[in-house]
């Protein structure tokens, strides 16, 4: 019996155990004077028998699910001939990996060792042992389960109030996964990422001003210095970054103080969702454009003006993630100018105050803390965006402030040191788990801000 | 009096700039929206027709002697066809130059056919095949015009078989059905998005059976059970903390917990569908705490009234009035999902694959990624293709979102 077949079969035991559960209770319920001499409805009898069928034998599904893998694979290498077991660690780790592929029946590289035969046939019995056992103990803690919670039915039972119980402890669950998944971004990124810096020191990471990430692999292999000195790249993330929020801030700002002072109802209706497109394609969409048409548009006016611009330029990537962050500026600077009370623009329309003289002294001063703390969440888009600049920024590391120039950043960098088949071990594939901690630490500490700046000034007005 | 009556024009001049500025900025973003559009539509119409030459191909039974149906040499019926329709070409650079005329897959098509249908072996059948990917650009005029050969990849031989070939009508644009049928291929004219739209469609399933439960569930104690105190406040930050993320930052996750950690398969549409899940579930807490605050008081204590627990309350009472509400956000979260490629580059979805992915654990790619893969692609008819395939894209995207939109003006309440 598959795991799956399993699975379906646990289900469909505890919709029985549902029924069970239910008509006991029904019954319980007859048996002493009417329904209403129970304590929960029947239904939360069934649930209950249900929960106890489903909730242990699930628990120890998972549980063996999770080590049935590493431990066949321990006692069939046990009992691989002695010439195959004193191989090095990777090297076993293949003939491991052959025997997997002879289990599941695909063609193996190589002749077939009459051993390694024997051990396939091993691990096949062994997983076919180990699914009976499985499905066997399942089956019987899902029923042992059923049959508990059939026995206590009585009138007695609070049925309710435990199943209550059971679905506030998996609402609990399910909010702190959210703590879960940073513990484990934290976790995942710092780890790989000290290992890291035992291979390169900190300081050389954070002020090295070369970057190239080859390693040699042979000690005489000509260009791979392997050097760590990440500032070429923060400086090529800094500067489009920049071009973008040069972009994204103006346009952004302008277009939302258009629609929330000046915009009629209805072109408001048309124009904001409208603007709001932009934020719903995809950046692969963008980054398409800007390889495809932005790019060679830029280049080619260049080349009429005369200047030498890269095909890769930071700024064609800048352009369009300037436009990508449109919408992100506007809705957000919409939301808190919309907040400014009306009295604050009635005071200075009183005073004698044109429109655009009331929203520069009044509504922007007061929407300002709301508006920058927007523009650093955008900041944080703009940093930790990747396909855009995957597809049309460079992969060379040059420093310089040239916006016709070639840069790469950091998020590149993690995606074509990661992409592809890689080595665990060998500090140009950590790099990227480095540069993934810092955008991960700089990216936080602006969202942080952000968010604190965002939620104070929201509560002044309230 | 006179001081304010003298600034007075200048000040409506600025009054009439700055409400310029703000109608150039708007005009601006609408501007490059309908740029975007323009030059993807204009690139991309042309991939949904394939240059299709027509063959008649003589299935001589002696082809099929002693071996079975499916071994014969398709390739070679074809290229005796197209010998036949040219007897005056000779030599084998010429030859080969006109065998490059149709597509490499004209052969599997043809062995399709006969495998379907066994009786049309002995006789001769005329046979639209797809033609090489070079033809297909200079029919489709992508090469301008009359530029000379070197640029076309064509040869003069070629264009002038190409000419003839048009003069007898033997030439022709076609539907292509190729492009929604098969998975990705190295030759253009064989490639199409079956592959990705199903891997898409698989990890979509994870992160939706994922993503939505959880979310909605977290969503429920957070605004209904939670007790205010510094636990609830850390999970809260964190989870708006978690919106802001950069989603590469996610598949680093994937990469180091899901594939090395517990060695789930590279490329498979679970481990993306677990990445985009851990995505989009805080989009999907903070839609759902919406429509649960939306959901007013008087509700909630009436069904306390008449004697509900609070979960019952929460699940038979406010949960139904609040779905509408969740489920416009869950869509708004599946159609961000469904054009993230950052994090799934990270998890090897970014692998070449042929074959349609028929389970979970299937390698496969999604449609975002395949998109990345063919802008990758050096050939020019990968550039029509890649812009095919954002127009589908965008298209789901644009019934998801709608769906979305009308979900909340049909169960919009105010209470």
């Amino acid at each position: 019996m598959t795991p799956t077949t399993l699975f379906f079969l646990l289900c469909g035991l505890s919709l029985v155990a549902y029924a069970i559960g239910r008509r006991r209770a029904l019954a319980t319920g007859a048996a002493s004077g009417g329904l209403k001499r129970l304590h929960s409805r029947p239904t939360y009898y069934g649930l209950l028998a249900a929960l106890w069928c489903a909730i242990p034998a699930l628990i120890v599904f998972a549980a063996w699910q999770a080590f049935e893998t590493p431990l066949i694979t321990e006692l069939v290498v046990a009992e691989l001939p002695e010439s195959i077991r004193s191989l090095p660690e990777s090297r076993l780790g293949l003939v491991v990996n052959d025997i997997r592929n002879l289990v599941a029946g695909n063609i193996v590289a190589g002749d077939i060792d009459p051993a390694m035969r024997q051990a396939a046939a091993r691990y096949r019995s062994l997983q076919a042992t180990s699914h009976a056992a499985l499905a066997v103990i399942v089956l019987s803690v899902g029923g042992a389960g059923a049959f508990w919670v059939r026995q206590r039915i009585s009138v007695r039972l609070r049925a309710r109030n435990q199943v209550e119980a059971v679905i506030n402890w998996g609402l609990i669950f399910c909010a702190t996964l959210a703590i879960f998944v940073t513990i484990g971004i934290v976790m995942s990124v710092l780890y790989e990422s000290i290992r890291f810096f035992q291979a390169v020191p900190v300081t050389e990471f954070l002020f090295g001003l070369k970057w190239s990430p080859q390693v040699a692999i042979r000690a005489d292999q000509v260009g791979s210095s392997g050097a760590f000195g990440a500032v070429p790249v923060f400086a090529g993330t800094a500067l489009i970054s920049a071009i973008a929020m040069l972009v994204a801030v103006p346009i952004g700002l302008m277009s939302a103080i258009y629609l929330s002072e000046y915009a009629g109802r209805r072109f408001r209706a048309v124009a904001k969702p409208l603007i709001e497109i932009l934020a719903g394609i995809p950046t692969v969409v963008y980054g398409y454009f800007a390889a495809l048409t932005v790019a060679p548009f830029i280049r080619d006016n260049g080349a009429l003006l005369g200047l030498d611009v890269s095909s890769e330029s930071a700024l064609a990537a800048g352009l369009v993630m300037g436009v990508m962050i449109i919408p992100f500026v506007s809705s957000l600077s919409d939301d808190v100018i919309n907040a400014v009370p009306q009295a604050l623009r009635d005071g200075a329309y009183g005073l004698g105050a044109t429109r655009s003289e009331t929203i520069r002294h009044v509504v922007i001063p007061a929407a300002l803390p709301g508006i920058v703390g927007g523009v650093l969440l955008a900041v944080s888009r703009a940093i930790g965006e990747t396909m855009i600049v995957v597809m049309a920024a460079g992969l060379a590391a040059n420093l310089t402030a040239n916006p016709l120039q070639a840069v790469t950043t950091v998020t590149v960098q993690i995606v074509t040191l990661l992409v592809g088949d890689q080595e665990f071990d060998s500090p140009k594939t950590l790099a990227a788990f480095a540069l993934g901690l810092l955008l991960f630490v700089v990216t936080l500490i602006l969202n942080l801000i952000a968010l604190y700046v965002v939620r104070k000034y929201r509560e002044q007005y309230e | 009096m006179d001081i304010v009556r003298r600034g007075l024009a200048k000040r409506y001049r600025a009054e009439r700039r700055f409400k310029a500025m703000g109608v150039l900025a708007i005009g601006a973003s609408l501007l490059f929206l309908a740029m975007l559009f323009v030059s993807i539509a204009g690139n991309g119409y042309t991939a949904f027709q394939q240059t299709h030459i027509r063959l008649e191909v003589s299935l001589e039974p002696e082809a099929f002697e002693g071996i079975s149906l499916s071994a014969a040499d398709y390739a070679g019926l074809v290229k005796k066809s197209l010998r036949r329709m040219f007897p005056e070409v000779s030599g084998r650079g010429d030859l080969r130059q006109l065998y490059a005329l149709v597509s490499s897959g004209a052969g599997y098509r043809l062995r399709e056919m006969v495998m379907a249908r066994p009786q049309l072996v002995g006789q001769t059948l005329p046979l639209w095949v797809p033609a090489d990917d070079d033809v297909d650009m200079l029919i489709k005029g992508h090469f301008g015009g009359e530029a000379s050969g070197s640029a076309t990849r064509l040869s003069d031989s070629q264009r002038q078989w190409i000419d003839r070939l048009k003069a007898e009508g033997k030439i022709e644009k076609r539907f292509n059905r190729t492009f929604f049928t098969t998975g990705d291929s190295r030759e253009p004219e064989l490639a199409g998005i079956r592959g990705a739209v199903a891997g898409s469609f698989f990890t979509l399933v994870v992160t939706l059976a994922l993503s939505f439960p959880i979310g909605v569930a977290a969503a429920i104690y957070l605004e209904e059970f939670a007790p205010r105190n510094r636990w609830t406040d850390l999970i809260e930050v964190n989870i708006n903390n978690l919106a802001a993320v950069p989603s590469i930052v996610f598949g680093l996750l994937g990469l180091a917990v899901f594939l090395n950690f517990f060695g789930l398969p590279r490329s498979a549409p679970l481990v993306g569908g677990l990445v985009l899940t851990l995505m989009t579930l805080p989009t999907i807490i903070i839609a759902s705490r919406a429509a649960l605050k939306s959901v007013p008081p008087s509700i909630r204590e009436g069904a306390l009234g008449i004697g509900a627990s609070k979960m019952q309350m929460v699940l038979h009472h406010v949960l139904p009035l609040a779905m509408p509400g969740m489920l416009t956000g869950t869509i708004i979260g599946m159609a961000r999902a469904l054009g993230e490629t950052a994090p799934l580059l990270m998890i090897g979805m970014v692998a070449f694959i042929v074959d349609i992915p028929g389970s979970l654990t299937d390698p496969s790619t999604v449609l975002p990624v395949q998109i990345y893969l063919w802008a990758d692609s050096p050939e020019r008819a990968f550039v029509e293709r890649t812009s095919a395939a954002i127009m589908i894209l965008l298209a789901f995207l644009i019934v998801m979102n709608a769906a979305a939109v009308y979900l909340r003006k049909k169960f919009e309440k105010r209470w």
